[in-house]
Protein backbone atom coordinates (compact mmCIF):
# COMPACT_ATOMS: atom_id res chain seq x y z
CA UNK A 1 0.00 0.00 0.00
CA UNK A 2 1.34 3.40 -0.99
CA UNK A 3 -0.26 5.90 1.42
CA UNK A 4 0.71 8.81 -0.83
CA UNK A 5 -0.88 7.24 -3.95
CA UNK A 6 -3.98 8.79 -5.48
CA UNK A 7 -6.29 5.78 -4.84
CA UNK A 8 -5.38 5.68 -1.13
CA UNK A 9 -5.76 9.43 -0.74
CA UNK A 10 -9.17 9.30 -2.45
CA UNK A 11 -10.22 6.54 -0.04
CA UNK A 12 -9.12 8.65 2.90
CA UNK A 13 -10.88 11.72 1.48
CA UNK A 14 -14.10 9.68 1.42
CA UNK A 15 -13.59 8.89 5.12
CA UNK A 16 -13.43 12.65 5.78
CA UNK A 17 -16.62 13.10 3.74
CA UNK A 18 -18.42 10.51 5.87
CA UNK A 19 -17.16 12.17 9.04
CA UNK A 20 -18.34 15.60 7.88
CA UNK A 21 -21.79 14.34 6.95
CA UNK A 22 -22.19 12.62 10.32
CA UNK A 23 -20.92 15.53 12.37
CA UNK A 24 -21.92 18.66 10.47
CA UNK A 25 -24.55 18.00 7.81
CA UNK A 26 -26.87 15.33 9.22
CA UNK A 27 -28.26 17.73 11.81
CA UNK A 28 -31.85 18.88 11.89
CA UNK A 29 -30.89 22.56 12.29
CA UNK A 30 -28.57 22.45 9.26
CA UNK A 31 -31.15 20.67 7.11
CA UNK A 32 -33.89 23.08 8.13
CA UNK A 33 -31.62 26.07 7.38
CA UNK A 34 -30.70 24.56 4.00
CA UNK A 35 -34.34 24.16 3.01
CA UNK A 36 -35.99 27.22 4.50
CA UNK A 37 -33.60 30.05 3.71
CA UNK A 38 -33.92 29.79 -0.10
CA UNK A 39 -37.66 29.26 0.21
CA UNK A 40 -38.06 32.44 2.23
CA UNK A 41 -35.95 34.35 -0.28
CA UNK A 42 -38.08 32.95 -3.09
CA UNK A 43 -41.32 33.89 -1.35
CA UNK A 44 -40.00 37.40 -0.74
CA UNK A 45 -39.54 37.89 -4.47
CA UNK A 46 -42.59 35.86 -5.57
CA UNK A 47 -44.99 37.77 -3.33
CA UNK A 48 -43.50 41.13 -4.22
CA UNK A 49 -45.00 43.43 -6.80
CA UNK A 50 -42.74 42.38 -9.64
CA UNK A 51 -45.23 39.85 -11.04
CA UNK A 52 -42.46 37.64 -12.39
CA UNK A 53 -43.69 34.23 -13.59
CA UNK A 54 -43.02 31.07 -11.57
CA UNK A 55 -41.14 29.56 -14.53
CA UNK A 56 -38.64 32.40 -14.19
CA UNK A 57 -38.39 32.48 -10.41
CA UNK A 58 -38.06 28.77 -9.72
CA UNK A 59 -34.73 28.36 -11.52
CA UNK A 60 -33.53 31.25 -9.35
CA UNK A 61 -34.68 29.36 -6.27
CA UNK A 62 -32.75 26.29 -7.43
CA UNK A 63 -29.66 28.42 -8.01
CA UNK A 64 -29.81 30.12 -4.62
CA UNK A 65 -30.52 26.82 -2.87
CA UNK A 66 -27.45 25.20 -4.34
CA UNK A 67 -25.25 28.22 -3.62
CA UNK A 68 -26.41 28.50 -0.02
CA UNK A 69 -26.33 24.80 0.80
CA UNK A 70 -23.00 24.01 -0.87
CA UNK A 71 -21.41 26.86 1.06
CA UNK A 72 -23.45 26.56 4.26
CA UNK A 73 -21.01 24.63 6.46
CA UNK A 74 -17.72 24.15 4.62
CA UNK A 75 -16.27 27.65 5.31
CA UNK A 76 -16.35 26.99 9.06
CA UNK A 77 -15.27 23.34 9.30
CA UNK A 78 -11.54 24.03 9.65
CA UNK A 79 -12.21 26.75 12.23
CA UNK A 80 -14.41 24.42 14.29
CA UNK A 81 -11.93 21.60 14.07
CA UNK A 82 -9.02 23.87 14.91
CA UNK A 83 -10.87 25.15 17.95
CA UNK A 84 -11.86 21.67 19.18
CA UNK A 85 -8.43 20.15 18.68
CA UNK A 86 -9.51 17.63 16.05
CA UNK A 87 -7.68 19.31 13.16
CA UNK A 88 -4.25 18.48 14.56
CA UNK A 89 -5.33 14.86 14.86
CA UNK A 90 -6.41 14.91 11.19
CA UNK A 91 -3.21 16.61 10.02
CA UNK A 92 -1.04 14.12 11.91
CA UNK A 93 -2.68 11.25 9.99
CA UNK A 94 -1.26 10.13 6.62
CA UNK A 95 -3.72 12.28 4.70
CA UNK A 96 -2.63 15.11 2.43
CA UNK A 97 -4.10 18.61 2.75
CA UNK A 98 -5.60 18.14 -0.71
CA UNK A 99 -7.39 14.98 0.45
CA UNK A 100 -8.75 16.75 3.53
CA UNK A 101 -10.03 19.65 1.39
CA UNK A 102 -11.46 17.23 -1.17
CA UNK A 103 -13.25 15.27 1.56
CA UNK A 104 -14.81 18.47 2.90
CA UNK A 105 -15.76 19.54 -0.64
CA UNK A 106 -17.47 16.23 -1.46
CA UNK A 107 -19.56 16.45 1.73
CA UNK A 108 -20.77 19.94 0.80
CA UNK A 109 -21.41 18.82 -2.80
CA UNK A 110 -23.60 15.94 -1.62
CA UNK A 111 -25.46 18.16 0.85
CA UNK A 112 -25.97 20.83 -1.81
CA UNK A 113 -27.24 18.36 -4.40
CA UNK A 114 -29.54 16.65 -1.87
CA UNK A 115 -31.29 19.86 -0.81
CA UNK A 116 -31.39 21.24 -4.39
CA UNK A 117 -33.22 18.14 -5.57
CA UNK A 118 -35.95 19.02 -3.07
CA UNK A 119 -36.36 22.46 -4.66
CA UNK A 120 -36.50 20.87 -8.13
CA UNK A 121 -39.33 18.68 -6.86
CA UNK A 122 -41.06 21.79 -5.48
CA UNK A 123 -40.91 23.17 -9.02
CA UNK A 124 -42.41 19.99 -10.43
CA UNK A 125 -45.13 20.06 -7.76
CA UNK A 126 -45.97 23.66 -8.73
CA UNK A 127 -46.60 22.57 -12.31
CA UNK A 128 -43.27 23.05 -14.05
CA UNK A 129 -41.75 20.25 -16.08
CA UNK A 130 -38.16 19.43 -16.91
CA UNK A 131 -37.51 19.80 -20.64
CA UNK A 132 -33.78 19.05 -20.58
CA UNK A 133 -33.10 16.54 -17.81
CA UNK A 134 -29.49 15.74 -18.68
CA UNK A 135 -28.56 19.43 -18.77
CA UNK A 136 -30.29 19.86 -15.41
CA UNK A 137 -28.37 16.96 -13.80
CA UNK A 138 -25.01 17.94 -15.33
CA UNK A 139 -25.39 21.58 -14.36
CA UNK A 140 -26.41 20.78 -10.77
CA UNK A 141 -23.37 18.50 -10.34
CA UNK A 142 -20.99 20.98 -11.95
CA UNK A 143 -22.36 23.96 -10.03
CA UNK A 144 -22.30 21.99 -6.75
CA UNK A 145 -18.57 21.37 -7.33
CA UNK A 146 -18.04 25.04 -8.16
CA UNK A 147 -19.96 26.40 -5.13
CA UNK A 148 -18.36 23.87 -2.83
CA UNK A 149 -14.92 25.08 -3.98
CA UNK A 150 -16.06 28.64 -3.25
CA UNK A 151 -17.09 27.49 0.23
CA UNK A 152 -13.64 26.03 0.81
CA UNK A 153 -12.00 29.20 -0.52
CA UNK A 154 -13.89 31.15 2.13
CA UNK A 155 -12.30 28.82 4.71
CA UNK A 156 -8.75 29.77 3.71
CA UNK A 157 -8.08 32.53 6.31
CA UNK A 158 -6.42 30.59 9.15
CA UNK A 159 -8.67 31.43 12.07
CA UNK A 160 -10.12 29.24 14.79
CA UNK A 161 -13.09 31.59 15.15
CA UNK A 162 -15.96 30.07 13.06
CA UNK A 163 -17.88 33.35 12.89
CA UNK A 164 -15.15 34.95 10.74
CA UNK A 165 -15.52 32.73 7.65
CA UNK A 166 -19.30 32.59 8.10
CA UNK A 167 -19.53 36.38 8.05
CA UNK A 168 -17.24 36.51 5.02
CA UNK A 169 -19.42 33.88 3.40
CA UNK A 170 -22.60 35.93 3.84
CA UNK A 171 -20.90 39.07 2.56
CA UNK A 172 -20.00 37.27 -0.65
CA UNK A 173 -23.13 35.15 -1.18
CA UNK A 174 -25.77 37.87 -0.98
CA UNK A 175 -24.28 40.10 -3.71
CA UNK A 176 -24.18 36.99 -5.94
CA UNK A 177 -27.99 36.81 -5.74
CA UNK A 178 -28.44 40.34 -7.05
CA UNK A 179 -25.94 40.23 -9.91
CA UNK A 180 -26.66 36.73 -11.25
CA UNK A 181 -30.07 37.08 -12.88
CA UNK A 182 -31.61 35.02 -10.11
CA UNK A 183 -34.69 37.10 -9.36
CA UNK A 184 -34.05 39.93 -11.85
CA UNK A 185 -33.84 38.93 -15.53
CA UNK A 186 -30.39 39.53 -17.05
CA UNK A 187 -32.10 41.41 -19.87
CA UNK A 188 -33.32 44.01 -17.37
CA UNK A 189 -29.89 44.63 -15.86
CA UNK A 190 -27.98 47.78 -16.83
CA UNK A 191 -24.82 47.22 -18.86
CA UNK A 192 -22.58 47.47 -15.78
CA UNK A 193 -24.85 44.97 -14.01
CA UNK A 194 -24.63 42.61 -16.94
CA UNK A 195 -20.84 42.95 -16.94
CA UNK A 196 -20.81 42.11 -13.22
CA UNK A 197 -23.11 39.15 -13.76
CA UNK A 198 -20.62 37.52 -16.13
CA UNK A 199 -18.19 37.31 -13.18
CA UNK A 200 -20.61 35.20 -11.12
CA UNK A 201 -20.80 31.43 -11.61
CA UNK A 202 -24.36 31.56 -10.29
CA UNK A 203 -25.35 33.44 -13.48
CA UNK A 204 -24.40 30.51 -15.68
CA UNK A 205 -25.97 27.91 -13.40
CA UNK A 206 -29.27 29.81 -13.17
CA UNK A 207 -29.25 30.21 -16.95
CA UNK A 208 -28.76 26.45 -17.36
CA UNK A 209 -31.56 25.59 -14.92
CA UNK A 210 -33.87 28.07 -16.62
CA UNK A 211 -33.07 26.39 -19.93
CA UNK A 212 -33.74 22.97 -18.38
CA UNK A 213 -37.19 24.08 -17.15
CA UNK A 214 -38.34 26.42 -19.92
CA UNK A 215 -36.00 26.04 -22.90
CA UNK A 216 -35.11 29.75 -22.62
CA UNK A 217 -31.56 30.94 -21.96
CA UNK A 218 -29.48 34.11 -22.08
CA UNK A 219 -26.08 32.61 -22.94
CA UNK A 220 -25.60 29.58 -25.23
CA UNK A 221 -25.80 26.36 -23.17
CA UNK A 222 -22.29 25.23 -24.13
CA UNK A 223 -20.90 28.61 -23.07
CA UNK A 224 -22.68 28.29 -19.70
CA UNK A 225 -21.23 24.80 -19.21
CA UNK A 226 -17.68 25.73 -20.26
CA UNK A 227 -17.53 28.86 -18.11
CA UNK A 228 -19.01 27.02 -15.11
CA UNK A 229 -16.39 24.29 -15.65
CA UNK A 230 -13.60 26.87 -15.81
CA UNK A 231 -14.82 28.53 -12.61
CA UNK A 232 -14.88 25.12 -10.91
CA UNK A 233 -11.35 24.33 -12.04
CA UNK A 234 -10.05 27.74 -11.01
CA UNK A 235 -11.69 27.71 -7.56
CA UNK A 236 -10.72 24.10 -6.84
CA UNK A 237 -7.09 24.62 -7.81
CA UNK A 238 -6.99 27.88 -5.86
CA UNK A 239 -8.50 26.39 -2.71
CA UNK A 240 -6.13 23.38 -2.75
CA UNK A 241 -3.09 25.62 -3.20
CA UNK A 242 -4.09 28.15 -0.56
CA UNK A 243 -5.09 25.57 2.06
CA UNK A 244 -1.75 23.81 1.65
CA UNK A 245 -0.07 27.12 2.52
CA UNK A 246 -2.31 28.08 5.44
CA UNK A 247 -2.88 24.69 7.08
CA UNK A 248 0.28 24.82 9.30
CA UNK A 249 -0.83 28.24 10.58
CA UNK A 250 -4.03 26.73 11.95
CA UNK A 251 -2.22 24.34 14.30
CA UNK B 1 19.01 2.02 13.74
CA UNK B 2 17.83 5.54 14.58
CA UNK B 3 14.09 5.63 14.21
CA UNK B 4 14.10 9.43 14.63
CA UNK B 5 17.00 11.47 13.37
CA UNK B 6 16.88 15.27 13.59
CA UNK B 7 19.87 17.37 12.56
CA UNK B 8 20.21 21.08 13.29
CA UNK B 9 16.45 21.67 13.13
CA UNK B 10 15.44 25.32 13.50
CA UNK B 11 11.97 26.83 13.50
CA UNK B 12 10.97 30.46 13.97
CA UNK B 13 7.58 32.10 14.38
CA UNK B 14 8.16 35.67 13.25
CA UNK B 15 10.94 37.12 15.38
CA UNK B 16 10.78 34.27 17.94
CA UNK B 17 12.99 31.23 17.38
CA UNK B 18 11.02 28.40 18.97
CA UNK B 19 13.48 25.62 18.11
CA UNK B 20 17.19 26.39 17.75
CA UNK B 21 19.55 24.03 16.00
CA UNK B 22 18.14 20.90 17.67
CA UNK B 23 19.81 17.60 16.84
CA UNK B 24 18.67 14.34 18.38
CA UNK B 25 18.52 10.67 17.60
CA UNK B 26 16.07 8.13 19.00
CA UNK B 27 16.94 4.49 18.66
CA UNK B 28 14.54 1.73 17.76
CA UNK B 29 12.93 0.15 20.81
CA UNK B 30 13.65 2.89 23.32
CA UNK B 31 11.40 5.17 25.31
CA UNK B 32 12.74 8.67 24.84
CA UNK B 33 11.52 11.34 27.22
CA UNK B 34 11.44 14.93 26.00
CA UNK B 35 11.44 17.34 28.91
CA UNK B 36 11.42 21.07 29.27
CA UNK B 37 9.68 23.95 31.02
CA UNK B 38 6.60 25.60 29.50
CA UNK B 39 7.37 27.36 26.23
CA UNK B 40 10.71 25.58 25.85
CA UNK B 41 9.89 24.24 22.39
CA UNK B 42 8.76 20.68 23.22
CA UNK B 43 5.46 20.78 21.37
CA UNK B 44 6.94 22.64 18.40
CA UNK B 45 9.69 20.01 18.12
CA UNK B 46 7.11 17.21 18.35
CA UNK B 47 4.95 18.87 15.69
CA UNK B 48 7.98 19.18 13.41
CA UNK B 49 8.90 15.52 13.89
CA UNK B 50 5.30 14.42 13.24
CA UNK B 51 5.10 16.47 10.04
CA UNK B 52 2.34 18.73 11.33
CA UNK B 53 4.33 21.93 10.82
CA UNK B 54 7.28 22.71 8.60
CA UNK B 55 10.66 23.98 9.76
CA UNK B 56 13.10 26.58 8.50
CA UNK B 57 16.46 24.83 8.57
CA UNK B 58 18.03 21.44 9.20
CA UNK B 59 16.71 17.99 8.38
CA UNK B 60 14.54 15.39 10.08
CA UNK B 61 13.89 11.77 9.20
CA UNK B 62 11.34 9.54 10.92
CA UNK B 63 11.27 5.80 10.28
CA UNK B 64 13.82 6.44 7.52
CA UNK B 65 11.59 8.90 5.66
CA UNK B 66 12.42 12.57 5.24
CA UNK B 67 9.56 14.26 7.10
CA UNK B 68 9.59 17.14 4.63
CA UNK B 69 9.47 15.21 1.37
CA UNK B 70 7.86 11.91 2.39
CA UNK B 71 5.62 12.95 5.28
CA UNK B 72 2.72 10.66 4.33
CA UNK B 73 4.94 7.55 4.24
CA UNK B 74 6.44 8.47 7.61
CA UNK B 75 3.01 9.24 9.14
CA UNK B 76 1.73 5.85 8.00
CA UNK B 77 4.25 4.20 10.33
CA UNK B 78 3.76 6.20 13.50
CA UNK B 79 0.91 7.16 15.81
CA UNK B 80 0.43 10.49 17.52
CA UNK B 81 -1.26 11.61 20.71
CA UNK B 82 -1.02 15.39 20.26
CA UNK B 83 -1.08 17.73 23.24
CA UNK B 84 -4.18 19.64 22.24
CA UNK B 85 -5.88 16.86 20.32
CA UNK B 86 -9.35 15.61 20.89
CA UNK B 87 -11.56 12.87 19.58
CA UNK B 88 -14.69 13.89 17.65
CA UNK B 89 -17.14 14.40 20.49
CA UNK B 90 -20.18 14.13 18.17
CA UNK B 91 -19.14 10.60 17.24
CA UNK B 92 -19.07 7.48 19.38
CA UNK B 93 -15.78 5.93 20.45
CA UNK B 94 -16.37 3.18 17.91
CA UNK B 95 -17.01 5.66 15.07
CA UNK B 96 -13.85 7.57 16.02
CA UNK B 97 -11.83 4.38 15.81
CA UNK B 98 -13.38 3.36 12.49
CA UNK B 99 -12.55 6.82 11.14
CA UNK B 100 -8.93 6.34 12.18
CA UNK B 101 -8.94 2.93 10.51
CA UNK B 102 -10.06 4.52 7.24
CA UNK B 103 -7.57 7.39 7.53
CA UNK B 104 -4.72 4.90 8.01
CA UNK B 105 -5.96 2.52 5.32
CA UNK B 106 -6.65 -0.35 7.75
CA UNK B 107 -9.02 -3.00 6.41
CA UNK B 108 -12.45 -2.88 8.07
CA UNK B 109 -12.22 -6.37 9.67
CA UNK B 110 -8.79 -5.66 11.09
CA UNK B 111 -9.90 -2.23 12.32
CA UNK B 112 -12.85 -3.82 14.14
CA UNK B 113 -10.64 -6.47 15.76
CA UNK B 114 -8.07 -3.91 16.86
CA UNK B 115 -10.73 -1.51 18.13
CA UNK B 116 -12.39 -4.19 20.24
CA UNK B 117 -9.04 -5.21 21.73
CA UNK B 118 -7.88 -1.67 22.43
CA UNK B 119 -11.18 -0.56 23.95
CA UNK B 120 -11.19 -3.65 26.14
CA UNK B 121 -7.61 -3.05 27.32
CA UNK B 122 -8.34 0.58 28.04
CA UNK B 123 -11.60 -0.12 29.86
CA UNK B 124 -13.90 1.53 27.30
CA UNK B 125 -15.50 -1.42 25.54
CA UNK B 126 -18.80 -1.22 27.38
CA UNK B 127 -19.20 2.44 26.37
CA UNK B 128 -18.03 2.12 22.79
CA UNK B 129 -21.40 3.19 21.34
CA UNK B 130 -21.72 6.26 23.52
CA UNK B 131 -20.91 9.69 22.09
CA UNK B 132 -17.52 10.93 23.27
CA UNK B 133 -19.05 14.17 24.58
CA UNK B 134 -20.29 12.16 27.57
CA UNK B 135 -16.79 10.85 28.39
CA UNK B 136 -14.63 12.09 31.25
CA UNK B 137 -11.23 13.62 30.47
CA UNK B 138 -9.48 10.40 31.40
CA UNK B 139 -11.76 8.33 29.16
CA UNK B 140 -11.22 10.75 26.25
CA UNK B 141 -7.46 10.53 26.68
CA UNK B 142 -7.62 6.72 26.72
CA UNK B 143 -9.69 6.83 23.55
CA UNK B 144 -7.18 9.18 21.91
CA UNK B 145 -4.44 6.70 22.77
CA UNK B 146 -6.51 3.89 21.24
CA UNK B 147 -6.98 6.01 18.10
CA UNK B 148 -3.22 6.48 17.83
CA UNK B 149 -2.59 2.75 18.21
CA UNK B 150 -5.24 1.36 15.89
CA UNK B 151 -2.90 0.88 12.93
CA UNK B 152 -0.23 -0.84 15.08
CA UNK B 153 2.48 1.82 14.71
CA UNK B 154 6.18 1.09 15.16
CA UNK B 155 6.66 4.48 16.75
CA UNK B 156 4.37 6.45 19.03
CA UNK B 157 4.61 10.18 19.77
CA UNK B 158 2.86 11.30 22.93
CA UNK B 159 2.66 14.94 24.00
CA UNK B 160 1.73 15.22 27.69
CA UNK B 161 -0.48 12.12 27.58
CA UNK B 162 -1.26 12.02 31.31
CA UNK B 163 -1.53 15.75 31.99
CA UNK B 164 -4.46 16.43 34.31
CA UNK B 165 -5.66 12.83 34.42
CA UNK B 166 -6.89 10.84 37.39
CA UNK B 167 -4.64 8.19 38.91
CA UNK B 168 -6.55 5.30 37.34
CA UNK B 169 -6.29 6.65 33.79
CA UNK B 170 -2.64 7.64 34.30
CA UNK B 171 -1.68 4.18 35.55
CA UNK B 172 -3.62 2.49 32.76
CA UNK B 173 -1.89 4.58 30.09
CA UNK B 174 1.58 4.16 31.59
CA UNK B 175 1.12 0.40 31.94
CA UNK B 176 0.05 0.20 28.31
CA UNK B 177 3.07 2.21 27.18
CA UNK B 178 5.40 -0.15 29.09
CA UNK B 179 3.76 -3.19 27.53
CA UNK B 180 3.92 -1.71 24.05
CA UNK B 181 7.58 -0.85 24.46
CA UNK B 182 8.21 -4.39 25.70
CA UNK B 183 6.62 -5.61 22.46
CA UNK B 184 8.94 -3.42 20.38
CA UNK B 185 7.21 -0.07 19.94
CA UNK B 186 9.48 2.96 20.16
CA UNK B 187 8.03 5.79 22.23
CA UNK B 188 8.76 9.51 22.08
CA UNK B 189 7.21 10.94 25.22
CA UNK B 190 6.93 14.66 25.88
CA UNK B 191 6.14 15.27 29.53
CA UNK B 192 6.37 17.66 32.44
CA UNK B 193 6.21 14.80 34.87
CA UNK B 194 9.73 13.98 36.02
CA UNK B 195 8.65 10.95 38.00
CA UNK B 196 6.93 9.56 34.91
CA UNK B 197 10.02 10.19 32.79
CA UNK B 198 12.28 8.74 35.46
CA UNK B 199 10.31 5.52 35.70
CA UNK B 200 9.55 5.04 32.01
CA UNK B 201 12.33 6.45 29.87
CA UNK B 202 15.58 4.86 28.76
CA UNK B 203 16.92 8.28 27.82
CA UNK B 204 15.68 11.82 28.20
CA UNK B 205 16.39 15.01 26.31
CA UNK B 206 16.01 18.36 28.06
CA UNK B 207 15.09 21.40 26.01
CA UNK B 208 15.24 24.97 27.24
CA UNK B 209 14.62 28.15 25.24
CA UNK B 210 14.41 26.10 22.05
CA UNK B 211 17.84 24.52 22.52
CA UNK B 212 18.52 20.94 23.51
CA UNK B 213 20.76 21.22 26.58
CA UNK B 214 21.18 17.58 27.61
CA UNK B 215 20.44 14.10 26.32
CA UNK B 216 21.25 11.10 28.46
CA UNK B 217 19.86 8.30 30.60
CA UNK B 218 18.01 9.61 33.69
CA UNK B 219 20.50 8.02 36.10
CA UNK B 220 23.44 9.55 34.25
CA UNK B 221 21.82 12.99 34.38
CA UNK B 222 21.36 12.59 38.13
CA UNK B 223 24.98 11.54 38.51
CA UNK B 224 26.05 14.64 36.61
CA UNK B 225 24.77 16.84 39.42
CA UNK B 226 25.97 14.56 42.22
CA UNK B 227 28.48 17.22 43.36
CA UNK B 228 25.58 18.80 45.26
CA UNK B 229 24.04 16.84 48.15
CA UNK B 230 20.71 17.37 49.80
CA UNK B 231 20.06 16.78 53.45
CA UNK B 232 16.66 16.79 55.10
CA UNK B 233 16.52 17.52 58.82
CA UNK B 234 13.85 18.24 61.42
CA UNK B 235 14.18 19.48 64.99
CA UNK B 236 11.94 19.18 68.03
CA UNK B 237 11.58 22.97 68.25
CA UNK B 238 11.62 25.99 65.95
CA UNK B 239 14.98 27.07 64.57
CA UNK B 240 15.80 30.14 62.48
CA UNK B 241 16.56 29.65 58.79
CA UNK B 242 19.35 32.24 59.01
CA UNK B 243 21.08 30.15 61.65
CA UNK B 244 20.95 27.06 59.42
CA UNK B 245 22.08 28.99 56.36
CA UNK B 246 25.09 30.24 58.33
CA UNK B 247 26.33 26.73 59.09
CA UNK B 248 29.63 25.75 57.52
CA UNK B 249 29.22 24.11 54.10
CA UNK B 250 25.49 24.89 53.69
CA UNK B 251 24.78 26.45 50.30
CA UNK B 252 20.96 26.61 50.33
CA UNK B 253 18.14 26.24 52.88
CA UNK B 254 14.44 25.78 52.38
CA UNK B 255 11.63 24.95 54.77
CA UNK B 256 9.37 22.13 53.59
CA UNK B 257 6.52 21.44 56.01
CA UNK B 258 8.02 20.67 59.42
CA UNK B 259 11.40 19.84 57.87
CA UNK B 260 14.36 21.77 56.51
CA UNK B 261 16.05 20.89 53.28
CA UNK B 262 19.70 21.91 52.90
CA UNK B 263 22.14 21.54 50.05
CA UNK B 264 25.84 21.20 50.58
CA UNK B 265 28.95 20.35 48.66
CA UNK B 266 30.45 18.50 51.65
CA UNK B 267 27.78 16.29 53.12
CA UNK B 268 29.88 15.07 56.05
CA UNK B 269 30.83 18.60 57.18
CA UNK B 270 27.21 19.72 57.17
CA UNK B 271 26.01 16.72 59.19
CA UNK B 272 28.66 17.46 61.81
CA UNK B 273 27.64 21.13 61.81
CA UNK B 274 24.00 20.17 62.33
CA UNK B 275 24.87 17.97 65.31
CA UNK B 276 26.93 20.78 66.85
CA UNK B 277 24.13 23.26 66.09
CA UNK B 278 21.53 21.10 67.86
CA UNK B 279 23.72 20.72 70.95
CA UNK B 280 24.45 24.44 71.19
CA UNK B 281 20.80 25.40 70.77
CA UNK B 282 19.47 22.71 73.11
CA UNK B 283 17.29 21.22 70.41
CA UNK B 284 17.08 17.58 69.39
CA UNK B 285 17.31 16.31 65.83
CA UNK B 286 14.09 14.36 65.13
CA UNK B 287 14.99 13.11 61.63
CA UNK B 288 18.10 13.44 59.47
CA UNK B 289 18.14 12.04 55.93
CA UNK B 290 20.54 12.39 53.05
CA UNK B 291 18.66 12.57 49.74
CA UNK B 292 19.93 11.30 46.42
CA UNK B 293 19.48 13.80 43.57
CA UNK B 294 16.25 13.27 41.65
CA UNK B 295 15.55 13.84 37.98
CA UNK B 296 13.74 16.97 39.15
CA UNK B 297 17.02 18.25 40.58
CA UNK B 298 18.89 17.42 37.41
CA UNK B 299 16.20 19.11 35.34
CA UNK B 300 16.12 22.24 37.48
CA UNK B 301 19.89 22.47 37.63
CA UNK B 302 20.34 22.00 33.90
CA UNK B 303 17.56 24.40 32.90
CA UNK B 304 18.73 27.03 35.40
CA UNK B 305 22.30 26.76 34.13
CA UNK B 306 21.08 27.12 30.56
CA UNK B 307 19.05 30.22 31.37
CA UNK B 308 21.89 31.87 33.28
Amino acid sequence: MNPAGVPEQLRRASAITKKDIRIYYAKKSVLIFGIFLPIFLFLAFFMGSRQLPLAFLLPGLVGVTLLFTATAISPAIFSWEGRHGTLERLVSCPVSTEAIVLGDMIASILFGIGITIITVFIGLALGLSILHGITMIASIILAACCFSAIGMLLAVPPTNEPSTPMMLSLLIKFPFIFISGVFVPLEQLPSWGLALSTCSPLTYFTDLVRYSFTGEHFFPVTVDMIILGLFTLMFTTGTMYLHKRTMPKRI
Amino acid sequence: MNIIQADHVTKSFGPVTAVKDVSLAVQEGEIFGFLGPNGAGKTTTTRILTGVISFDAGSAAVLGYDIRTAALQAKQGFGVVPETSNAYTELTAWQNLMLMGELYGVERDRAEQRSTKLLDTLGLLERKDQKVQAYSKGMKQRLILAMALLHEPKLLFLDEPTSGLDVQSTQMILAMLRDMNHDGTTIFLTTHNMEEANRLCHRVGIIRGGSLIAVDAPEKLKMAIESVHRIEVSFDREVASDALAALRGVTWVKRIGDKWQLTAENQDAVIQSLVTFSQRNHTAIVTLNTLAPSLDDAFLRLTQEASS
